[in-house]
Protein backbone atom coordinates (compact mmCIF):
# COMPACT_ATOMS: atom_id res chain seq x y z
CA UNK A 1 0.00 0.00 0.00
CA UNK A 2 1.19 3.60 -0.86
CA UNK A 3 -0.17 7.25 0.75
CA UNK A 4 1.56 8.98 -2.71
CA UNK A 5 -0.83 10.09 -5.36
CA UNK A 6 -0.40 9.10 -8.84
CA UNK A 7 0.66 12.69 -9.46
CA UNK A 8 3.18 12.85 -6.69
CA UNK A 9 4.19 9.45 -8.37
CA UNK A 10 4.54 11.16 -12.21
CA UNK A 11 6.34 14.17 -10.34
CA UNK A 12 9.01 11.86 -9.94
CA UNK A 13 8.99 12.58 -6.10
CA UNK A 14 9.57 9.42 -3.42
CA UNK A 15 11.20 6.80 -3.86
CA UNK A 16 11.49 4.08 -7.15
CA UNK A 17 10.53 1.28 -4.67
CA UNK A 18 13.19 -0.62 -6.00
CA UNK A 19 16.00 0.12 -3.81
CA UNK A 20 15.77 -2.81 -1.45
CA UNK A 21 16.13 -5.04 -4.93
CA UNK A 22 19.26 -3.47 -6.42
CA UNK A 23 21.18 -3.38 -2.85
CA UNK A 24 20.43 -7.36 -2.82
CA UNK A 25 21.34 -7.97 -6.42
CA UNK A 26 24.21 -6.01 -5.70
CA UNK A 27 25.39 -8.48 -2.43
CA UNK A 28 24.35 -11.59 -4.00
CA UNK A 29 26.38 -10.76 -7.34
CA UNK A 30 29.39 -9.95 -4.88
CA UNK A 31 28.85 -13.11 -2.96
CA UNK A 32 29.35 -15.09 -6.37
CA UNK A 33 31.83 -12.68 -7.62
CA UNK A 34 34.29 -13.42 -4.39
CA UNK A 35 35.13 -17.52 -5.63
CA UNK A 36 34.80 -16.36 -9.49
CA UNK A 37 37.29 -13.98 -9.49
CA UNK A 38 39.84 -15.77 -7.16
CA UNK A 39 39.58 -18.67 -9.56
CA UNK A 40 40.35 -16.85 -12.60
CA UNK A 41 42.45 -14.50 -11.58
CA UNK A 42 44.57 -17.70 -10.17
CA UNK A 43 44.02 -19.51 -12.84
CA UNK A 44 45.00 -16.98 -15.24
CA UNK A 45 47.97 -16.12 -14.11
CA UNK A 46 49.05 -19.73 -13.13
CA UNK A 47 48.63 -21.10 -17.07
CA UNK A 48 52.10 -22.74 -18.01
CA UNK A 49 52.31 -20.00 -20.80
CA UNK A 50 50.32 -17.32 -22.27
CA UNK A 51 50.53 -18.67 -25.73
CA UNK A 52 47.45 -19.21 -27.74
CA UNK A 53 47.27 -23.03 -27.98
CA UNK A 54 47.24 -23.01 -24.22
CA UNK A 55 45.17 -19.97 -23.57
CA UNK A 56 42.22 -21.37 -25.91
CA UNK A 57 42.29 -24.92 -25.00
CA UNK A 58 42.32 -23.92 -20.96
CA UNK A 59 39.29 -21.41 -21.79
CA UNK A 60 37.68 -24.94 -23.41
CA UNK A 61 38.24 -27.51 -20.35
CA UNK A 62 35.61 -29.29 -18.84
CA UNK A 63 33.57 -26.10 -16.24
CA UNK A 64 35.71 -23.43 -17.30
CA UNK A 65 33.58 -22.38 -19.93
CA UNK A 66 30.69 -22.38 -18.13
CA UNK A 67 32.43 -20.54 -15.45
CA UNK A 68 33.44 -17.87 -17.22
CA UNK A 69 30.56 -17.14 -19.04
CA UNK A 70 29.19 -16.73 -14.89
CA UNK A 71 32.08 -14.94 -14.72
CA UNK A 72 31.83 -12.31 -17.41
CA UNK A 73 27.52 -12.11 -16.62
CA UNK A 74 27.92 -12.06 -12.89
CA UNK A 75 30.80 -8.91 -13.44
CA UNK A 76 28.48 -6.81 -15.51
CA UNK A 77 26.15 -7.13 -14.05
CA UNK A 78 27.83 -6.10 -10.45
CA UNK A 79 29.43 -3.43 -12.77
CA UNK A 80 26.33 -1.83 -14.05
CA UNK A 81 24.66 -1.51 -10.34
CA UNK A 82 28.03 0.11 -9.10
CA UNK A 83 28.33 2.37 -11.12
CA UNK A 84 24.62 3.69 -11.08
CA UNK A 85 25.07 4.27 -7.61
CA UNK A 86 28.79 6.39 -8.19
CA UNK A 87 26.86 8.04 -10.89
CA UNK A 88 23.55 9.33 -8.85
CA UNK A 89 25.51 10.03 -5.85
CA UNK A 90 28.19 12.37 -7.39
CA UNK A 91 26.53 13.78 -11.15
CA UNK A 92 23.59 15.99 -10.16
CA UNK A 93 22.74 17.43 -13.76
CA UNK A 94 19.77 15.67 -15.06
CA UNK A 95 20.92 14.97 -18.14
CA UNK A 96 24.43 14.07 -17.79
CA UNK A 97 23.24 11.50 -15.45
CA UNK A 98 20.72 9.66 -17.83
CA UNK A 99 22.86 9.32 -20.11
CA UNK A 100 25.86 8.09 -17.75
CA UNK A 101 23.06 5.48 -16.78
CA UNK A 102 22.56 4.70 -19.91
CA UNK A 103 25.56 4.27 -21.54
CA UNK A 104 26.88 2.23 -18.67
CA UNK A 105 23.87 -0.11 -19.12
CA UNK A 106 24.51 -0.35 -23.23
CA UNK A 107 28.37 -0.74 -22.07
CA UNK A 108 27.45 -3.54 -19.68
CA UNK A 109 25.11 -5.14 -22.03
CA UNK A 110 27.60 -5.05 -25.06
CA UNK A 111 30.18 -6.83 -23.12
CA UNK A 112 27.96 -9.35 -21.47
CA UNK A 113 27.15 -10.08 -25.34
CA UNK A 114 30.44 -10.16 -26.70
CA UNK A 115 32.42 -12.19 -24.18
CA UNK A 116 29.63 -14.84 -23.69
CA UNK A 117 30.05 -14.99 -27.46
CA UNK A 118 34.04 -15.22 -27.33
CA UNK A 119 33.96 -17.54 -24.72
CA UNK A 120 31.28 -19.69 -26.57
CA UNK A 121 32.81 -19.65 -29.56
CA UNK A 122 36.27 -20.96 -27.91
CA UNK A 123 35.22 -23.37 -25.96
CA UNK A 124 32.97 -24.71 -28.90
CA UNK A 125 36.13 -24.44 -31.64
CA UNK A 126 38.03 -26.91 -29.10
CA UNK A 127 35.57 -29.21 -28.43
CA UNK A 128 35.35 -29.88 -32.20
CA UNK B 1 13.06 16.98 -9.56
CA UNK B 2 12.40 17.49 -5.91
CA UNK B 3 15.06 19.65 -3.79
CA UNK B 4 15.58 16.44 -1.40
CA UNK B 5 18.46 16.21 0.76
CA UNK B 6 21.09 13.74 -1.32
CA UNK B 7 24.07 12.05 -0.10
CA UNK B 8 26.95 11.97 0.40
CA UNK B 9 27.67 14.86 2.52
CA UNK B 10 31.57 14.33 2.37
CA UNK B 11 31.95 17.97 3.35
CA UNK B 12 30.59 17.97 6.94
CA UNK B 13 32.86 15.35 8.08
CA UNK B 14 36.03 15.21 9.57
CA UNK B 15 38.69 13.52 7.92
CA UNK B 16 38.85 9.68 9.15
CA UNK B 17 41.20 7.19 7.23
CA UNK B 18 38.21 4.80 6.94
CA UNK B 19 36.82 7.03 4.75
CA UNK B 20 39.83 7.17 2.48
CA UNK B 21 38.95 3.11 1.91
CA UNK B 22 34.96 4.32 1.13
CA UNK B 23 36.45 6.05 -1.35
CA UNK B 24 38.83 3.59 -2.72
CA UNK B 25 36.38 1.35 -3.28
CA UNK B 26 33.97 2.88 -5.50
CA UNK B 27 37.50 4.27 -7.45
CA UNK B 28 38.59 0.06 -7.78
CA UNK B 29 35.12 -0.56 -8.48
CA UNK B 30 35.46 1.83 -11.94
CA UNK B 31 39.09 0.35 -12.15
CA UNK B 32 37.23 -3.17 -12.52
CA UNK B 33 34.86 -2.12 -15.01
CA UNK B 34 37.84 -0.42 -17.32
CA UNK B 35 39.72 -4.01 -16.53
CA UNK B 36 36.85 -6.15 -17.63
CA UNK B 37 36.70 -4.08 -20.77
CA UNK B 38 40.00 -5.54 -21.21
CA UNK B 39 39.08 -8.74 -20.47
CA UNK B 40 36.74 -9.11 -22.69
CA UNK B 41 38.96 -7.83 -25.76
CA UNK B 42 41.51 -10.42 -24.95
CA UNK B 43 38.90 -12.81 -25.19
CA UNK B 44 37.35 -11.93 -28.03
CA UNK B 45 40.98 -11.52 -29.86
CA UNK B 46 40.98 -14.80 -28.55
CA UNK B 47 37.87 -15.98 -30.20
CA UNK B 48 38.86 -13.99 -33.49
CA UNK B 49 41.69 -16.66 -34.10
CA UNK B 50 45.76 -17.36 -33.11
CA UNK B 51 46.34 -14.20 -35.29
CA UNK B 52 44.50 -11.56 -33.52
CA UNK B 53 45.11 -13.47 -30.23
CA UNK B 54 48.97 -12.77 -30.95
CA UNK B 55 48.84 -9.30 -32.61
CA UNK B 56 46.49 -9.04 -28.52
CA UNK B 57 49.48 -10.54 -26.74
CA UNK B 58 51.94 -8.15 -28.12
CA UNK B 59 50.29 -4.91 -26.68
CA UNK B 60 49.76 -6.76 -23.56
CA UNK B 61 52.84 -7.99 -23.23
CA UNK B 62 54.43 -4.41 -23.78
CA UNK B 63 55.47 -2.43 -20.23
CA UNK B 64 52.74 0.12 -20.01
CA UNK B 65 50.01 -2.65 -20.37
CA UNK B 66 51.71 -4.79 -17.74
CA UNK B 67 51.85 -1.56 -15.09
CA UNK B 68 48.31 -1.33 -15.79
CA UNK B 69 47.86 -5.37 -15.15
CA UNK B 70 49.46 -4.89 -11.93
CA UNK B 71 47.81 -1.74 -10.76
CA UNK B 72 44.34 -4.08 -12.28
CA UNK B 73 45.56 -6.49 -9.54
CA UNK B 74 46.02 -4.68 -7.22
CA UNK B 75 42.74 -2.64 -7.13
CA UNK B 76 40.89 -6.27 -7.68
CA UNK B 77 42.33 -7.15 -4.56
CA UNK B 78 41.90 -4.34 -2.68
CA UNK B 79 38.20 -4.30 -3.64
CA UNK B 80 37.81 -8.01 -2.77
CA UNK B 81 39.35 -7.99 0.96
CA UNK B 82 37.19 -4.34 1.35
CA UNK B 83 34.26 -6.18 -0.51
CA UNK B 84 34.33 -9.11 2.25
CA UNK B 85 34.52 -6.55 5.10
CA UNK B 86 31.24 -4.22 3.42
CA UNK B 87 29.64 -8.07 2.97
CA UNK B 88 30.12 -8.15 6.67
CA UNK B 89 28.80 -4.90 7.88
CA UNK B 90 25.95 -6.22 6.04
CA UNK B 91 24.66 -8.99 8.24
CA UNK B 92 25.35 -6.35 10.82
CA UNK B 93 29.23 -7.32 12.00
CA UNK B 94 32.10 -4.81 12.80
CA UNK B 95 30.04 -1.08 13.15
CA UNK B 96 31.29 0.02 16.02
CA UNK B 97 34.05 2.75 15.54
CA UNK B 98 36.85 0.46 16.83
CA UNK B 99 35.70 -3.02 14.83
CA UNK B 100 35.78 -0.36 11.72
CA UNK B 101 38.99 0.70 11.98
CA UNK B 102 40.70 -2.45 12.73
CA UNK B 103 39.03 -4.18 9.55
CA UNK B 104 40.24 -1.44 7.43
CA UNK B 105 44.12 -1.96 8.68
CA UNK B 106 43.17 -5.48 8.07
CA UNK B 107 42.13 -5.10 4.67
CA UNK B 108 44.85 -2.48 3.88
CA UNK B 109 47.31 -6.01 5.43
CA UNK B 110 45.09 -8.94 3.03
CA UNK B 111 45.09 -6.41 0.41
CA UNK B 112 49.17 -6.14 0.13
CA UNK B 113 49.82 -9.99 1.16
CA UNK B 114 47.69 -10.89 -1.98
CA UNK B 115 48.76 -8.40 -4.38
CA UNK B 116 52.14 -9.43 -3.54
CA UNK B 117 51.25 -13.10 -4.30
CA UNK B 118 49.42 -11.94 -7.54
CA UNK B 119 52.36 -9.70 -8.82
CA UNK B 120 55.12 -12.69 -8.14
CA UNK B 121 52.71 -14.95 -10.14
CA UNK B 122 52.63 -12.50 -12.83
CA UNK B 123 56.08 -11.52 -13.01
CA UNK B 124 56.94 -15.45 -12.67
CA UNK B 125 54.81 -15.83 -15.29
CA UNK B 126 55.79 -13.47 -17.56
CA UNK B 127 59.25 -15.93 -19.01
Amino acid sequence: MTLRTPLARVLNQGAARDGVHHWLVQRVTALALAPLSVWLTMSLLRLPNRGYVTVASWIGTGLHPVLLVLTVVLSAWHAWLGIQVVVEDYVAQPARKALLLLLSAFANALLVASGVYAVLRIALRSQA
Amino acid sequence: MAERPLSPHVTVYKWAYTMTLSILHRISGIALFLVLIGLIVWLTAAAMGAGAYARAMTIVDSLPAQLLIALSLLALCFHFCNGLRHLAWDIGWGFERAQARRSAIIVIMATLLAAGVALYLLHAGAT
